[in-house]
Parts: C-alpha cells; structure tokens; sequence
C-alpha cells in the first residue's frame, strides 16, 4: 500500500492509464486541428473527436449530434442554463433549480437574476432529496427551465431525476440536470429520464482535466441555446473554439471505460465504501452521516465525527487525501452550504469530513483509513472541552 | 491553503501540551471558556493560582478547533505557567500569531487564546473574591470578571 492514499474522487479522479495511452497519440504525431479540413492531419483529427462524441453519447444514451464539447462541466452548466434562459426568454424568464447545487449553477442562475430572470432555489429535506411536490407547485407559466443535478458533490444524494423529467416533460419546461458525479459512476439515461441538457465532465470518470461536454436535445424537443463564447462556430455554433483533441479523445475513453465497467465496478466501490463505514462505527460512537445513504453514489460516505473540528481531522490524517465541510477549509471561511440545507448544525457541518471512493482505492487502503480516523477522532476528542461537556452532561443524567 | 502550517503549528498539535482539565470549583482554579461551536472554535483554558505569590503553578487546556487553534491554546498553556496573574495578562494574541507564524486566516485563533487566558484569570480572581467575602466577611479586592466569556 502507499501513501498518501487519494480518497477524494469528487474533487477529481486520477486519469485512468488506458485513457492516457489513448490521448498521448493526439499530443504527438496527430497534432492536427479538428477543423482543418484541407489535409489528413485534421481528418485524423476530426475523426478521433467523431469517435469520442460517439463514447460519451453511448455513455448517456444520447446520439454522437447531441453531444457539444466544452471545456469542463462549469462551462456546461454555464451554457445549458444562461444559454436556455436566454434562448427562451420570450417564452418565460423563469428559472427553478435546488439550493444544494453546485456552484457553476447557483452562481450562474444569481447571474441570470441579475439580468432579470426570476429564479426559484427549492429546498432538500433532511436526506438531501428534492421534494417533487415541491418542484411542481413552483411551475409556473412563465417557467423555462428546471436544473437539479443528478449526484451531489458533497454527500452524494442522488436526486430523482426521471421522476423530475417527467415532471418537467409534462409541463413542457426544460430539463437540465449536472450529471458530473453521477455519470459513469450509476445508470444514467438521457432518453429514460427525459434530460434535455446533461453537464458532464471527464476528470470525474477517470479521464482528463480541462474538458467536459453538454449534452443538448436534437430532439423532442429540440433545444436551442444562446451561445455564451462566439467565435468559429465550432460545435453546431453552440461552443467556438477549438476543439481540445486529446482532451476529448481521453473523455471518449473514459466514458467507453466507465459504460463497461460501471455495473461491476459501482458495486465493488459501493462495497469499499460500507466497509469504511462499519470500520468507523465499529471504532466510534456519535458519528453521523449526512445525506440519504439508499439515495446516494456507491463511492460517497460524508460523515460528521461530533466534538471534533473538520480541519483538525485532516490535520491527524494528513497521508490520506478527503475533504471536509469545515468553514475552515473554504475559502469562504463559512461550513458547508450543502450540509447547511440538509438542516446539518453548524457544529456537525463543521465535523463533517467527505470520503469519495473509486476505481483505484482498495480494501488494504479503507481499513488503514477507518483505523486511521478511528485513531486520530479519538485523540481529538480527548483534547476537546465539547466531548468533555457532553460526558459530564451524560454522567450527570446517568446519575440522577 | 489549509494545509500550510508552520512546523512550530504542527508541532504542538502533534505534541499538545498540557491537554486536560483541571477541578474547575476548586477556589485556586480559573476557568476560561471562549468560542463558540457553530463557528468551529471553542476553547477552554484554566489555570492553577497559588494564591500566596499570585504565580500560575499549572495550566490546561482543551480546545474544539483546527490546528491553529488547538497549537494557539498550546502554547498559551505553555506560555503561562510560571507568569505571575499580571505577567499572563501581558499576553498577547500577536505574540502568538508571531511565535506560530499564523497566516492572516488563522488570526482569530490567537485572539481566542487571548480571550481564553483573560477570561480564566477574571474567573480565579472572581473566586479569590467571593472566598474573601465568604471567609472574612470584607469586601472584594478585585473586579470579578465574567468566566466564559461569550460561550455560546
């Protein structure tokens, strides 16, 4: 086993080395530009970006047309959303999404806000799921689009999305859902779940940085968006610029790895993530994870270790690689919103640390994490005047 | 940008010093408790008086918070044991923030040590205080402070 160990797969995942050796062909001798349309270096160019629409559509069950390159799912929440909004505003200004996006669709709506658009942020319950009632009273005439993600950054919570497809097919509002997480990781259908535009990103399933792809309707219906870069009109006029070869031709590769892996690999990650989970409790009292478990990706447990500070914790833990809703590991200096809206304390939301397990992590590496936590939460709570209180508290009660 | 702590942070949150607590109604012990949890930063400091030469004989801590602030209270417990209540109270948050080399981020850390340490000294000369009275039936010589400052 080495160290440090990497358990941090929703902020990234490491480039599968089959999508490497795919892309380092497009770096050297198949430089070309993909809109080069004079000689065999664009062809080959253009042929591999062809291939690669074909992997990432198949991914989602959507045709090779439908697929638009960009240059990272923010991007693609940026084009879905400002793109639909202002396409259709004739037909209605009015915008419903949840507030536990993430924030390349919070951020881009507030943006749109300013421009006029009415937006509505629903809220999650305590499991972190949308209320569908919820969503169909906030449809109004003037509604244009809907945006809930698929899977959660943070605590994974799966959303259910063709339920909200249908909803939104029904009331003839558009449906846009940030599939980054989940992609590649749980079945995900664009034509079963009536997705009209899918954010997806490469880096998250195993391929590189700097590109990611919209998904957009062709048909029934057919969506139009405004383009937000203007230029060569690459990419059906949607997104100019050109094209990211190997960055798509490693996408490609990725989404054909994770099409044929993801039924065996999602239950061997989903295995994994237990086992960390049985070793913590098995080691510690008075931990709590945060979201619904049954509605949530194989590979996410987010847990709040009570009486001991997040940033701490990574502290104790410093060779294995999480993330935690701590304020003071934002650069907001404020606790996780997401657990926020889950109605998580600010005292637990602070606690809270963020596993994200995936295809390379192995059952040596949870059990040397789970003792790990195990080791340092109990040292931490020894050294914290909370824990102390809430034993005095229990004593006394005990006593009385 | 949280991970760049200073060797002398790690240190001490590697190797706190004088974590634990000492019998808070014991009249010769003061007790500081400062910060709140919603904000990710509670401290509780207190320190052992001996009340002939007014010197800190001992001093504890526990603190709910990150790094910087568990090494802040640290090396505040480190800093006072040995000062006379006057000396303590002559400790300052930019001693700390400059002993630790706190980033700017971190700068409330060694307020809440300062805190901490103010208010456990108010809350022993608020004992001695209420001893005074209670035994000789005279007046207070000092100002009882308010232990806890702020807590919750």
């Amino acid at each position: 086993m080495n160290l440090p160990i990497y358990m941090d797969c929703h902020a990234t995942t490491p480039v599968d080395p089959r999508v490497l050796e795919a892309m380092l062909p497009y770096f050297r001798e198949r430089f070309g530009n993909a809109a080069s349309r004079n000689h065999s270096f664009g062809w080959q160019a253009e042929e591999a970006v062809e291939a690669a629409r074909k992997q990432v559509a198949a991914l989602i069950g959507a045709t090779a047309r439908e697929i638009i390159f960009t240059s990272g799912a923010t991007e693609s929440d940026n084009l879905a959303i400002k793109g639909a909004a202002r396409m259709y505003r004739e037909k209605g200004d009015h915008i419903i999404t949840v507030v536990t996006e993430h924030k390349a669709v919070l951020d881009t709506c507030k943006h749109l806000q300013k421009e006029g658009f009415q937006v509505t942020y629903l809220p999650v319950g305590r499991d972190g799921l949308v209320d569908l009632d919820q969503l169909r009273d906030a449809i109004t005439p003037k509604t244009t689009l809907i945006s809930v993600m698929a899977a959660n950054n943070e605590i994974g919570v799966v959303q259910p999305i063709a339920e909200i497809g249908r909803i939104a097919r029904e009331r003839g509002v558009l449906f846009h859902t940030d599939a980054v997480q989940a992609a590649g990781k749980i079945p995900f259908d664009v034509e079963a779940m009536n997705v009209d535009m899918a954010s997806l990103s490469a880096h998250k399933m195993y391929g590189p940085k700097g590109v990611g792809a919209l998904y957009v309707r062709r048909k029934n219906p057919r969506v139009l968006l405004e383009p937000i870069i203007d230029g060569g009109g690459h990419e059906r006029g949607m997104r100019s610029g050109t094209l990211n070869v190997p960055g798509i031709v490693g996408m490609g590769k990725a989404s054909e790895i994770a099409a044929a892996e993801m039924a065996e690999e999602s239950v061997r990650v989903a295995g994994l993530r237990d086992r960390l989970l049985a070793g913590l409790r098995g080691g510690l009292d008075e931990i709590y994870v945060n979201g619904s478990m049954e509605h949530r990706l194989p590979g996410n447990l987010n847990v709040s270790f009570a009486y001991v500070e997040g940033e701490s914790l990574l502290m104790g833990i410093s060779d294995v690689a999480v993330s935690s809703g701590s304020a003071c590991t934002s650069a907001t200096l404020e606790p996780s919103y997401v657990l926020r809206a889950l109605g998580v304390g600010d005292e637990l939301a602070h606690s809270s640390i963020r596993f994200g397990l995936g295809r390379f992590n192995t059952e040596e590496e949870v059990d040397y994490v789970a003792g790990k936590m195990v080791q340092v939460v109990t040292r931490l709570r020894e050294m914290s005047p909370l824990y102390e209180l809430a034993r005095e508290k229990a004593s006394g009660r005990a006593a009385t | 940008m949280t991970m760049s702590y200073s060797d002398k942070v790690l240190e001490h949150y590697n190797n706190p010093r004088n974590v634990g607590s000492l019998p808070k109604d014991d009249v010769t012990v003061g007790t500081g408790l400062v910060g709140a949890p919603e904000c990710g930063d509670v401290m509780k400091l207190q320190v052992k008086v001996d009340p002939e030469t007014g010197v800190i004989a001992d001093a504890k801590f526990k603190t709910f918070g990150c790094g910087s602030a568990i090494a802040s209270s640290s090396l505040a417990t480190e800093w006072l044991k040995g000062k006379t209540l006057d000396q303590a109270l002559e400790i300052k948050n930019v001693d700390i923030v400059n002993e630790l080399s706190l980033p700017p981020v971190k700068i409330h850390c060694s307020v809440l040590a300062e805190d901490a340490i103010k208010a456990a000294i108010a809350d022993y000369k608020r004992k001695q205080a209420e001893a005074e009275q209670g035994h000789d039936n005279g007046t207070a010589p000092a100002g009882g402070g308010t232990a806890a400052a702020g807590v919750r």
